[in-house]
């Protein structure tokens, strides 16, 4: 009865969205008032009756009731509690259920934390999003149903996929939803201005909390993936340039791009069609990324199990959205002015930079993706793209962006002098030339140049951000009363701005970290007899044998080994290859021992020969975490950002700003998050 | 120069820069892409001898030896049609085995093997890489595989997709 | 408007449209997609031993005078054992016959697999050596054919078989090879 109760829920869903979709735009177009307050309600109880149908799908996973083929397909009884619930969306059917039920999150949230919208734009923003419903719940009731019965019923699942029984791998994916789905929030609310016309500051400032706050997502979800990568995949990359993770890095770049750009549209009233055009590129991705998941048009590591005729559906849903925005885009946008002029020494300069290498950057992650399918489609071969090119395009443009980025923060609006620049920065940058210098010794750089180069750049970073906040201290109390100073700007108007800070230093610890990582790490594949020693950057592994244990529903064979730094013994590490009794294919667990500078890492080959040997994996990892560490100051920085009390403002439609904050807690953009 | 002058200028140096990025990102493409042919085509010559490409098949069944030193391991992969012998040093992917469809990436020595730096098999066990179903359906449509019925009878491999 | 702006404007449409002829055509190149050179061909000549009885033989003359489903299967296929369920459901419905081929396994094994989770089929050809199966251009299992009364083999899918597979693809198909007579 629960599934069908969770169907029948997905179908009421559906029409309400085609009410929504409708009426609320339509009152807005005539004027309607009555069809025009419609919308809250209707993003309430889209809310309402995906929670039910998401909590029907969770109830069958939780009973184990096998007579639900997703349920049949993805879990069994023996699958611990934590990952029966997990293992909702460790399919196509149900993680497009999460999908759909975080939009309508953001829709309801939207509704929620508008109060001061104008009705009108509200209405079209949740018409939009509405729209986009649509097309998602009919691609779920038509083609991927997840409370599909099967008769007779079976006695046992299949088991989920071992590689998602891993909590890494159980909340990266809601994460990453929750930042593409997002990004429909910033494209609702681009649309809704493109159809009324009115692309002003005041948009910019509505949009942008949300755009960020995707953006935080995002970030920790792509973070999340990467990490997981790294210790369950049990060869000690981080990052592959592999399609699906390309797909999740291109809304992010142009999400960041958009974040950026907003901040000209909101503070200028510059860029103002450039950042309509990137916040539909932003989700446009997000739907592409989605489409090249499922739907087996391009070969990765972890696509879903795909079926062309869902790409199709997609893939039309696609066209239509995008084609549609495009359009729009192409109609109403030649009405828009450029609004604020600004000199070329101006931080409008050093943000346009910023935008044009993040959507370049874009374009070269979409043409490597997309290549293969390119040059098949012109009959010149079928290729690969190794992971070297992206490397390239990547180490060419991002040092133009650590330049700009240490600038930009500096810079001030409109017009500025270069040589108050250059008074404000000049130590900052000769520090970072002595860094470069220090760091290109060999003892530091083991005569590899880009690790002087990358740490001068984190250095110039850090530095020129150090000079930033002096400054603006200095501007506000004193540097005298330094401490003081900081608080009271943080419990002011500054969040917003040391958000910016926090992310940008975020940014210089993940250059750092790649830097270290990507020239000195030392990795080595051993063959190793019980008993045996073999040492790497000065850490001494004792292998002591490879003995069976079981899992809750997997036999592991389970290696041990003793790691020593000179004499003293710093850890034991047990690395395991792992067999799931549910069947399909062996995973290997890698075995770290982490640190804040450096990781040991040791993973299982196989075993060779009779006399206990294995071929092994041994890795020694500097810096690795700052990667991770690095995404997650920039998300803190988001997060930072979006609590500025300037967004809590739910604000009137004013022209003029008026600066009178509505504190409390149900206008509180940050409780969304 | 008036304000046209100058965006033209600007317009017409943006156009420019574009170009000679794109013409970097593509030269460097060249040289970082790997073709992908199949044991057949590499029996008849087609790949090329001095640049990395890629080879896939099935690994044909009894054919996965380790070499003395426990890190290098032979095997042949088959389209049905011709195998080419593929030798790896490293450890393989945990769904690396005898039957399975893999893609090796590499240069082919003047032995006629195959030495590959990249091993790839797929993270799901009922998944086939699309260039590999594709070689073996080829196989099957050109009628080379009629041809070779016996030696493949010999070779006794197992597929699964 | 001016014509010119709204040329600027229109280029991420019309970059958008190139990249969706892009992937319509990548849609297409789905390899399971593809004909198989067989379809609207009679069945290969073949005689095997059966799986239950390697004493008793079966041959292409079983498959003629009722629709068949062929379908290749092995122990070791993990997306066989997914199908299994599938076939069951199907073999309940006995208005057409289940003819396994038991491709590239070991006899044992494979009696094992049907003691256990149920026997679907009518009959079940043993080929361990691929012998009889290259001749129907199997490539990997699981794999099907729809056989007509005339023996022609009529469709190929390639993969398992689920609800929707069947509901799309093959009932329809099935249905319409019964009413011919």
């Amino acid at each position: 009865m629960v599934p069908e109760l969770g169907h029948f829920a997905l179908i009421l869903a559906l029409l309400l969205a085609i009410v929504q979709a409708v009426f609320p735009l339509a009152g807005s177009l005539s004027g309607n008032r009555p069809w025009m307050v419609m919308a809250r309600p209707l993003a309430f109880g889209q809310l309402t009756m995906l929670g039910i149908a998401f909590a029907a799908l969770v109830q069958a996973f939780v009973t184990s009731d096998f007579s639900v083929l997703y349920v049949t397909q993805h879990s069994n009884t023996v699958l611990p509690d934590i990952y029966k619930v997990s293992a909702v969306w460790g399919g196509h059917e149900g993680s497009l259920l999460l999908w759909v039920l975080f939009m309508a999150g953001w829709g309801a949230a939207v509704a929620v934390f508008s109060r001061n919208l104008p009705l009108a734009v509200l209405a079209r923003v949740i018409s939009v999003q509405g729209m986009i419903a649509i097309g998602f719940l009919l691609f779920m009731l038509t083609t991927s149903n997840p409370f599909e019965r099967m008769f007779p019923v079976p006695q046992e699942g299949r088991d989920l996929n071992p590689l998602l029984q891993d909590p890494g791998l159980a909340i990266h994916p809601p994460m990453l939803y929750m930042g593409y789905v997002g990004f429909s929030v910033a494209f609702a609310f681009a649309v809704a201005a493109l159809i009324g016309g009115r692309l002003d500051a005041a948009w910019a400032r509505w949009s942008r909390p949300w755009t960020t706050l995707s953006w935080v997502f995002l970030t920790i979800g792509i973070m999340l993936g990467s990490w997981w990568a790294y210790y369950e995949l049990g060869w000690g990359g981080w990052w592959f340039w592999d399609p699906v993770e390309n797909a999740s890095l291109m809304p992010w770049l142009v999400g960041t791009a958009l974040i950026h750009s907003l901040a000209v549209t909101e503070k200028r009233a510059a860029f103002k069609s450039w950042t309509v055009l990137l916040a539909i590129c932003a989700f446009s991705l997000s739907l592409l990324g989605t489409f090249l998941v499922r739907s087996g048009v391009l070969t990765s590591v972890h696509a879903f199990a795909t079926d062309p005729s869902r790409g199709l559906f997609i893939l039309l849903f696609l066209c239509v959205v995008v084609g549609g925005s495009l359009a729009l885009y192409a109609w109403r946008a030649p009405e828009v002015s450029d609004g604020g002029r600004f000199h070329f020494v101006s931080r409008e300069t050093s943000l346009l930079a910023n935008n044009l290498l993040f959507v370049a950057f874009t374009v070269l992650v979409l043409f490597g993706t997309l290549a293969p399918l390119i040059y098949e489609a012109f009959g010149w071969g079928k290729i690969s793209v190794g992971f070297p090119w992206f490397n390239k395009m990547f180490l060419a443009l991002a040092p133009f962006l650590a330049l700009v980025l240490g600038l930009g923060p500096a810079l001030r609006w409109k017009r500025d002098q270069p040589m108050r620049l250059v008074r404000g920065l000049w130590w900052a940058l000769a520090l970072s030339i002595l860094v470069l210098a220090l760091s290109y010794l060999p003892a530091f750089s083991g005569g590899h140049v880009w690790v002087p180069v990358g740490l001068a750049l984190a250095a110039w970073l850090t530095l020129a951000h150090i000079a930033v906040v002096r400054e603006r201290l200095r501007n506000k109390g004193g540097l005298t009363k330094r401490g003081p100073a900081l608080l009271a700007d943080l419990r002011g108007g500054g969040r917003s701005f040391y958000g910016m800070v926090v992310a940008h230093l975020g940014v210089a610890v993940l250059v750092v970290g790649i830097t270290l990582v990507s020239n000195l790490q030392q990795e080595e594949d051993v063959r190793m007899s019980p008993g045996d020693s073999h040492e790497i950057a000065g850490y001494r592994f004792e292998f002591l044998g490879v003995d069976p244990v079981p899992g809750p529903n997997y036999m592991a064979q389970r290696g041990h080994f003793k790691v020593y730094r000179g004499e003293r013994q710093i850890d034991e590490l047990y690395p395991e290859k792992r067999a799931y009794l549910g069947g399909g294919m062996p995973m290997t667990e890698a075995a770290i021992d982490p640190g804040l500078f450096r990781d040991i890492y040791v993973s299982l080959g196989e075993p060779v020969g009779d006399q206990g040997d294995w071929a092994l994996r041994l890795y020694y990892k500097p810096f690795v975490r700052w990667i991770w560490l690095g995404a997650i100051l920039m998300a803190l920085g988001g997060v930072l950002a979006v609590s500025d009390r300037r967004y809590r403002i739910a604000r009137a439609p004013a022209r003029q700003p008026v600066r009178q904050p509505v504190q409390g807690p149900a206008t509180d953009v940050t409780a969304a998050a | 120069m008036n304000a046209r002058q100058k965006r033209m200028l600007l317009a017409g140096a943006g156009v420019i820069g574009v170009g000679v990025a794109a013409m970097l990102a593509l030269s460097a493409l060249q040289s970082n892409i790997a073709y992908f042919f199949s044991p057949s085509q590499v029996q008849a010559g087609e790949h090329p001898t001095d640049a990395v490409f890629r080879v896939g098949g099935l690994v044909v069944a009894d054919t996965l030896k380790r070499q003395a030193d426990g890190l290098t391991v032979r095997f042949d992969v088959t389209d049905n049609a011709e195998t080419v012998p593929v030798s790896y040093t490293g450890i393989l992917p945990d769904l690396f085995g005898e039957g399975q469809g893999v893609v090796a990436k590499g240069r082919i020595g003047a032995d006629g093997v195959f030495h590959a730096d990249e091993v790839l098999a797929k993270h799901d066990a009922s998944y086939m890489p699309p260039e590999v179903a594709d070689t073996l359906k080829t196989a099957h449509a050109d009628g080379i595989v009629e041809d070779t019925a016996e030696g493949l009878k010999a070779a006794g491999q197992t597929v699964t997709r | 408007m001016q014509p010119f702006k709204s040329v600027r404007h229109l280029a991420p449409l019309i970059v958008f449209a190139a990249l969706a002829a892009l992937l319509v055509w990548g849609l297409g190149q789905d390899p399971r997609e593809l004909p198989s050179p067989l379809i609207g061909k009679p069945v290969p000549v073949f005689t095997l031993p059966t799986l239950e009885d390697p004493s008793r033989m079966m041959s292409d003359a079983d498959l003629r005078g009722k629709v068949s489903l062929v379908n290749v299967w092995a122990s070791w296929c993990s997306s066989c054992r997914a199908e299994h369920q599938a076939l069951m459901a199907l073999s309940a419905l006995r208005d057409f016959q289940i003819v396994g081929l038991n491709w590239k396994d070991k006899a044992d094994d494979a009696r094992r697999v049907l003691a256990m989770t149920g026997n679907p089929y009518d009959l079940n050809g043993y080929d361990p050596d691929n012998r009889v199966g290259i001749h129907w251009g199997v490539y990997g299992a699981p794999e099907t054919f729809v056989v007509d009364r005339q023996g022609i083999i009529r469709l190929k899918h390639i993969g398992p078989i689920d609800r929707g597979v069947w509901q799309d693809k093959l009932e329809p198909l099935v249905a319409e090879l019964r009413a011919d007579g």
